[in-house]
């Protein structure tokens, strides 16, 4: 057997999130360098804040300025960083908590190696040079010699100018993609202007493209069969709408053709006609460009319309 | 309350990466398997439920696609659910319960090797405090293992043991990953070595339920479900106290657990740090077998290593290795959500 095809994938996707009030007055003040928590109905702070008590589910409105230094309560030195971490170097992660607060606030702890590194080591915001509004406002934490100051955190009415009031959370993966047996059998004899599907050898019908196994019995399709090149047009619809970068002239045809010797339809653009004139039954075949790995659009073949009978089972 | 029981279960061999099979070449030879241990056809299984992420496949409605191996027509009543298929077991043992069906095939599968799972995982994080630094889950584990070390629970010696432990029992499991004697290695992310944590892993899983005499019909000696439950803590890692579990101590206690000793324990502790965790949560003993497959140590395909456990719980009562087990899986960083599953035998 060939080998099967691999190629990168990346998945890019940007969420934008809106935030409550309080997810909104943490970050705007992460960007004036100010440090909020929210006070829970037993009177404890949570830092960072949230808007609904994780355990009573009581709803948490009111903000307090907890201090930017803090004391870490465990940690783990990451020798080797990782794409989007906050530090470059070799750093520690930490769960710090900062004056003020009774709880903990995960981040990134700038330190020369993990020996410089104590759970219950003093601690303080490094902020970052450019602040948006987002916990990367805090650039890491560094280590700090003075004592924890134990005022009661002030209130604090959250009110900032020009508050953020949502962020993107930008996000990137990256995967190599392998489509597995029968569908890199598939790409590989387009590169040669064929399609081949695989029968199913229960129920004898043949899956264009084919995924390895039959929807309708469950087992394994190895049974290969070259089918096509021409098809007819099964069901079609008229588009409209451009689609980005898509560089085809408006309205086009989209259809379902079922290649002749195939048991399911796939589907193409139909053109070398006028667009109102494409019809089911239509007999055409794949138009193949220069370098192309797939056919480009599908053309009338000139031949009379099938018969309905012939293709219904597979409209 | 209805008697249901766990009547087949299979695997594939757990493997690093597998590139020459799609989604639906993995699991469909595991769901015929447990279609042949019972000889059940798909027309005769009441409900279909499936775990998986799209996230580890990087592409949108991924589950579709290993639906072709259950032969999905005639309609077949069928869910989903983007988790551990432990979840998805849940949803099946619910269904079996209401007596609309008598019987249910619960698959799963995690194909990891595409991506890195590492990083994947940090997707499921909080999104606004979290998720933006990339924290991976080796690290959050780290974290919490550190936590254990200053809490005097556990140290590096005995996590190694739990490792060692692990793989050893692993090399009478012809489907596992990792076994035998492997190095610790250096660390991944300190306090934790490479030995202390998971393989990545390509695998699958299926099980077949059934109720009451069906399921005496379809097994020698079903694995009857005689509490399943399960719980989940506050999402901010800063808000729990990481060296205990919680929510697994509900879970077991509501699933009734603690009302007899169990035998056995498979525990979905991807980490060697979190056995510890979950031998004290769950009030197990030394004399309790834990993890005699090997656990997610020897074989960590995501989705499906907590359906695995309790899988394997299942198979040591079908053979008769155990007369009541508990099966755990979890889910999310440092055992966010946890599911407890008690099962047993009839009586010899």
């Amino acid at each position: 057997m060939p080998e099967v095809l691999k190629a990168p994938l990346v998945v890019e996707f940007p969420f934008t999130r809106s935030l409550g009030s309080v997810q909104s007055a943490f970050l705007t003040g992460l960007r004036e360098r100010t440090v909020l928590g929210v006070k829970t109905t037993d009177g404890k702070v949570m830092v960072p804040p949230v808007e609904y008590d994780p355990v009573t589910a009581d709803e948490l409105r009111d903000l307090v300025e907890v201090e930017s230094t803090g004391t870490v309560t465990t940690w783990a030195w990451n020798p080797e960083p990782r794409r989007g971490q906050p530090l470059g170097t070799p750093f520690a992660w930490v769960l710090v908590r900062l004056d003020g607060a009774d709880t903990a606030l995960l981040h990134a702890l700038d330190a020369p190696g993990p020996d410089a590194v104590t759970t219950g080591m003093r601690v303080r915001v490094r902020w970052a040079a450019e602040r948006t509004g987002a916990i990367t406002d805090i650039a890491c934490f560094e280590p700090y010699e003075g004592e924890a100051a134990d005022a009661e955190p002030a209130a604090h009415d959250g009110q900032f100018d020009d508050a953020v009031t949502g962020i993107v959370a930008a996000a990137r993966l990256d995967y190599v993609y392998s489509p597995g047996r029968a569908q890199t059998a598939y790409i590989n004899a387009l590169a040669d202007r064929r399609t081949v599907g695989e029968r199913c050898p229960s129920c004898r019908k043949v899956y264009v493209p084919p995924r390895g196994a039959c929807p309708t019995c469950g087992v394994a399709t190895t049974d290969r069969v070259e089918v096509g090149p021409a098809g007819t047009v099964t069901t079609f619809c008229i588009v409209n709408v451009k689609a980005r970068n898509l560089d085809i002239e408006l309205p086009y045809v989209y259809a379902h053709i079922a290649l002749d010797g195939a048991d399911l339809a796939l589907h193409g653009r139909i053109a070398g006609i006028p667009y109102d004139q494409v019809r089911m039954g239509l007999k055409v075949e794949p138009v193949w460009t220069e370098g192309g790995r797939y056919p480009d659009h599908y053309r009338p073949t000139g031949e009379p319309d099938a018969d309905y009978d012939t293709y219904k089972e597979l409209v | 309350m209805r008697e249901v029981a766990i009547v087949a279960f299979a695997q594939s061999d757990h493997l690093r990466t597998t590139d020459e099979l799609s989604e639906v070449d993995m699991v469909m030879p595991v769901l015929h398997q447990v279609l042949a241990q019972t000889g059940l056809r798909t027309s005769d299984i009441g409900f279909t439920c499936s775990g998986s992420s799209d996230y580890l496949a990087g592409r949108a409605f991924s589950f579709t696609m290993t639906l072709d191996g259950v032969g999905a027509w005639p309609p077949i009543s069928e869910s989903h659910v983007e988790m551990d298929g432990a979840w998805a077991m849940y949803e099946a043992w619910v269904k079996l319960l209401t007596g609309e069906v008598d019987t249910a095939l619960v698959y799963s599968y995690g194909k990891s090797s595409p991506g890195s799972v590492r990083d994947v995982l940090t997707r499921q994080l909080d999104p606004y405090y979290v998720a933006p630094l990339w924290p991976d889950s080796v690290a959050l584990a780290a974290l919490q293992a550190q936590a254990l070390i200053d809490a005097g629970e556990t140290d590096e010696t005995a996590l190694a043991g739990i490792a060692a432990r692990s793989r050893e029992s692993a090399s009478a499991n012809c489907h596992a990953q990792v076994k035998g004697s492997v190095p610790q290695g250096d660390y991944e992310v300190q306090p934790l070595r490479k030995g202390d944590c998971p393989p990545v892993s390509d695998g699958a899983v299926a099980v077949i339920l059934a109720a009451g005499d069906k399921a005496r019909e379809l097994c020698e000696r079903p694995a009857w479900i005689r509490g399943m439950d399960h719980r989940i803590e506050a999402h901010s890692l800063g808000v729990r106290d990481l060296t205990d579990s919680p929510s697994s101590r509900l879970a077991a206690e509501r699933a009734g657990a603690f009302e007899r000793p169990v035998d056995t324990a498979e525990l979905h502790a991807p980490f060697t740090s979190q056995e510890v965790v979950l031998r004290k949560a769950l009030k197990l003993g030394d004399d309790v077998a834990v993890n005699p497959s090997g656990g997610a140590l020897a074989a960590n395909p995501v989705m499906a290593a907590g359906l695995l456990r309790i899988g394997e719980a299942a198979a040591r009562i079908h053979r008769g290795e155990s007369d009541r087990a508990l099966a755990h899986a979890t889910s999310g960083p440092c055992l966010q959500q946890n599911l407890v599953a008690v099962l047993e035998g009839d009586a010899r």
